[in-house]
C-alpha cells in the first residue's frame, strides 16, 4: 500500500525540543531589538549623566523616549524571562522546584512590564 | 565540568560568561532600570536617593559589574546571532570574534564606567 501521508505529519512532534522553536526565535527576536534599543538607552544616559530630576522627568515624559522606553523593557524583561527559563530547565533539576521558578519569572517579568508602563505613562500625561 | 580534569578554553569560559552575565542583567540590571523609572516618576527625593545608593561604594561596584555584563552580553550576543547565521563557526573563527568581543567588552566598560561612575 502507498504511503498516503505527508512526510511533514510523520515528522512532527519527533524532535527532542518538542516545542522549543517559538522560545528559539523569540529569543533571537528580542535579542535583535535590544541591539537598537540597548546602545539608544546607553546613549541617553549619557546625556542624563550628571543632570537632576527635572531632566530626567523631561526625558521619560518625551513621547519618543516614553515610546522606546516601554519597547525597551518589554523587549528586556522578555528576554530577560526565556533566557533564565532555559538556565532553570538546565540546572533546576527538581521537578517542584523548577516549576514554581518557572511560573515566578513569568509572573515577575509582567509585574515589571506593567509597573513600568504605568510610570512612564504618569509621566507622560503629567498626573 | 570544570574541575581537575578539564582545561579552560575561551570558548567554553565565554560561554558560560555569557550565561552568568545575563542572570546578573535580568536580577539585577533590568530591576535597576525599573527602580530609576520608579523613582523619576515618584520625586527628586527618590531618584536623589537611588543616586546617592549607587555612588556609595558597594554601590559603585555594583554599577561597575552590571557595566561590564552589559557590554559582555551585548557584545557576545552579536557574537551568537552571526553564529545563528550559519557564519564563523570554524575554531580560529570563533576564537578570533571570542578575543575580539572580550576586548570590545572591556573597553566599553572602561569608556562607560569612565562617564557614568
Amino acid at each position: 500500500m502507498s504511503e498516503m501521508r505527508n512526510p511533514l505529519a510523520r515528522a512532527r512532534g519527533l524532535g527532542s525540543s518538542k516545542s522549543g522553536l517559538p522560545h528559539w526565535r523569540s529569543q533571537r527576536i528580542t535579542a535583535v531589538a535590544l541591539l537598537l534599543l540597548i546602545p539608544w538607552l546607553v546613549w541617553s544616559l549619557l546625556q542624563l549623566a550628571g543632570t537632576g530630576h527635572v531632566q530626567a522627568v523631561s526625558f521619560v515624559a518625551d513621547p519618543l523616549n516614553a515610546t522606546l522606553l516601554i519597547l525597551l523593557l518589554m523587549c528586556m524583561l522578555y528576554h530577560a524571562m526565556l533566557g533564565l527559563q532555559v538556565i532553570i530547565e538546565d540546572y533546576i533539576h527538581h521537578h517542584g522546584l523548577s516549576l514554581v521558578l518557572l511560573f515566578a519569572i513569568r509572573i515577575a517579568a509582567a509585574a515589571g512590564v506593567i509597573t513600568a508602563v504605568i510610570h512612564v505613562l504618569k509621566l507622560v500625561l503629567g498626573a | 565540568m570544570i574541575g581537575p580534569y578539564y582545561r579552560p578554553q575561551l570558548t567554553s569560559m565565554m560561554s558560560i560568561t555569557h550565561r552568568a552575565t545575563g542572570v546578573l542583567l535580568a536580577l539585577a540590571g533590568a530591576p535597576l532600570l525599573l527602580w530609576w523609572i520608579i523613582a523619576v516618576s515618584r520625586g527628586a527625593v527618590e531618584l536623589t536617593a537611588l543616586y546617592s545608593c549607587l555612588g556609595s561604594l558597594p554601590g559603585k561596584i555594583i554599577s561597575l559589574a552590571l557595566l561590564f555584563s552589559l557590554c559582555f552580553h551585548f557584545c557576545n550576543g552579536i557574537r551568537h546571532l552571526i553564529w545563528d547565521t550559519g557564519r564563523m563557526l570554524k575554531i580560529e573563527h570563533a576564537y578570533r570574534a571570542g578575543w575580539t568581543v572580550l576586548a570590545a567588552a572591556v573597553i566599553g566598560t572602561v569608556l562607560l564606567a569612565g562617564a557614568l561612575l
